[in-house]
């Protein structure tokens, strides 16, 4: 009887495991595998066509400080750099943004869905190549803004963006932070979760719109805020084809566009240096992991999670 | 009383007027690309207006040729077939693994769901260089498999979520019923949690789609001959080979590569708005 049963349990488990087994076996070949694969190579020097060679930390010490034999890679710190700065300009920027459109869009207008839909259109195309290969006609010297900004502000001399390494990357920023319909998305839906009576409660004692924002929107958006936060940081991270299109893959000009993701390219497929891809692979995981657990250390004084959550 | 209805009544009416003059102000670069892609090619660089002074459609025509010998006809064919093939299967296997993790019971399920979501947060770049090496040496370079494959492994964790979500929103009894009526796991997911996750299933299609459609990254690192090019790729021949006169036919295929994510979008609009505000990453 009681092994029966068990076998019933069996049965039934394995069958549960047959539903699983597709995402099961991508997990181990293609996500667990190769994870463990780059941590190997991370240690090799490895040209893809000769077998890798074993050559210890080396590759994450041309990374930092350099070894006997090698300097330090100044160009993978500068792309660390030029990341860090892409991400901590673009993901608060679009957030602001993101949050105040949300509140214009959560008034009460008959056209509002009509809205919403035009303002996600930066969204939904703006990844693609046929957008960044608009940026690059927008920012050019001769391109649309400075067209705009010579017909009608009358100004004159005005720089060619793109080309030019101290604003270029901001032309990146602004295509970010112009791609702010999923945090807007988000942040409504949030915003339609908060009980009117707090603001009518509020307005009786007194509080303006300002004292209110604070007071009551804020602090009840913080769980969500946050969580937008903690996605946008970590897909702003990874960003590509944006600095490869914009840059014509080079990340120029002098490298002021060089995303992390564009340098790992360049150094694995362009170098043919895949032990050392690999090894900025590692670094960027660590680098993701170690923002996000950091977040949430954080988000446990800074997020209110009120008791409707 | 009626005065206080004036003041709403203007009050809405700025509000109107603001909301929409941001949205031309965010909009008018690709208004503007629209405009310029029927312009001759000397007014793209000189004509802030989005209308076109002299209409032509000579960029189509010649955008459509390409550079060299294949044309726009065939990126955008390869560009369908790997985003329909990818489309349906995150759709089919994403949605076997989420009827798993929501429904089923079995050992180590807590722990097997904690990986899935971790993955959720993976930056692929620890797996692009081995699945290069693995995808070359059973010679799928140039080929759409390494592309089209993992998705056939529920490998998008992103749309699992999605579904799992659903699914547990879902009410139990009905399946509890057809079990207890003799119905079998699959018959559960195939004749009574699919046809419920139509909706979910929907959001699945669109944005593994849409999200295929503008995977540059793969796309460039795995197709190698331009009779293997998707629509992104074809874009970026253009720009290798960059003189002034590529700008229109570029600017006039760039316009036909957003023109299947504006049917989607327009035709489809609430399936974006619940993919988002339920899981809430990236679109």
């Amino acid at each position: 009887m009681k092994n029966l049963r068990r076998k019933r349990v069996l049965l039934d488990n394995l069958s549960s495991y047959a539903f699983l087994a597709p995402w099961l076996i991508g997990f181990f070949l293609l996500t667990l595998y190769p994870m463990f694969y780059s941590l190997y190579l991370s240690f090799t020097k490895f040209n893809i066509r000769t077998p890798p060679q074993w050559i210890g930390w080396s590759n994450y010490l041309v990374m930092f400080k350099g070894t006997e034999t090698l300097p330090r890679d100044d160009r993978f710190v500068n792309s660390m750099m030029v990341t860090f700065k892409y991400v901590f300009t673009s993901v608060p920027l679009k957030l602001v943004f993101a949050l105040i459109v949300a509140m214009l869009m959560n008034k009460k207008l008959k056209l509002i869905p009509l809205y919403r839909a035009l303002y996600y259109i930066p969204t939904l195309l703006g990844g693609s190549v046929a957008i960044a290969v608009l940026w690059r006609r927008l920012f050019a010297a001769d391109g649309l803004l400075n067209m705009i900004l010579n017909s009608v502000f009358g100004l004159e001399n005005l720089p060619a963006w793109i080309s030019n390494p101290q604003y270029a990357l901001s032309t990146l920023v602004v295509l970010g932070v112009w791609q702010f319909g999923s945090p807007m998305i988000i942040f409504l839906a949030g915003l339609q979760q908060i009980p009117r009576e707090y603001y009518e409660a509020s307005s009786v004692d007194g509080a303006g719109p300002i004292r209110q924002f604070f007071a009551i929107t804020l602090p009840s958006l913080s769980p969500i805020i946050f969580f937008n936060f903690v996605m946008q940081m970590i897909s702003a991270f990874q960003s590509f084809t944006q600095a490869f299109i914009v840059s014509g893959g080079s990340g120029g000009p002098l490298d002021s566009t060089m995303f992390y993701s564009l340098y790992l390219y360049i150094k694995g497929f362009g170098f043919s240096e895949m032990g050392y891809a690999a090894a900025m692979a590692w670094i960027l995981l660590i680098i993701i992991a170690s923002l996000t657990a950091i977040s949430f250390r954080a988000s446990g004084t800074l997020v209110s999670y009120g008791s409707g959550e | 009383m009626s005065k206080r209805k004036t003041t709403q009544r203007i009050n809405s009416l700025i509000l109107n007027l603001f909301i929409i003059a941001l949205g031309v102000g965010m909009l008018y670069p690709i208004l503007w690309l629209i405009g310029a892609s029927f312009k001759p090619s000397n007014q793209i660089f000189t004509q802030a207006s989005i209308f076109p002074k002299t209409f032509t459609l000579d960029n189509y025509v010649a955008g459509w040729k390409g550079i060299g010998i294949v044309g726009f006809g065939t990126f955008f064919k390869n560009s369908f077939v790997i985003c329909i093939i990818s489309a349906f299967a995150n759709a089919i296997f994403c949605s076997i693994t989420a009827y798993a993790f929501a429904r089923l019971q079995f050992k180590g399920k807590n722990i097997w769901f904690a990986i899935m979501m971790l993955t959720l947060m993976l930056p692929s770049h620890v797996t692009t260089i081995p699945r290069y090496i693995m995808f070359r040496r059973v010679g799928w370079i140039n080929t759409f498999l390494p592309i089209v494959v993992p998705k056939f492994f529920a490998t998008d964790a992103f749309f699992i979520f999605l579904l799992v979500q659903f699914i547990r929103g879902l009410p139990k009894d009905i399946d509890e019923s057809a079990i207890i009526d003799g119905c079998s796991k699959f018959g559960v997911y195939s004749r009574i949690l699919m046809p419920l996750t139509v909706p979910a299933l929907i959001t699945t299609l669109l944005f593994s789609f849409l999200w295929t459609w503008d995977d540059f990254f793969n796309q460039l690192l795995y197709l190698t001959s331009p009779h293997k090019y998707t629509v992104p790729m074809g874009l970026r021949l253009f720009l290798d080979s960059s003189g002034i006169s590529f700008w229109g036919p570029m600017f006039a295929m760039s316009v036909l590569s957003l023109i299947p994510a504006f049917i989607l979008f327009f035709s489809l609009q609430k399936y974006f708005v619940r993919g988002i505000a339920t899981t809430g990453i990236k679109g």
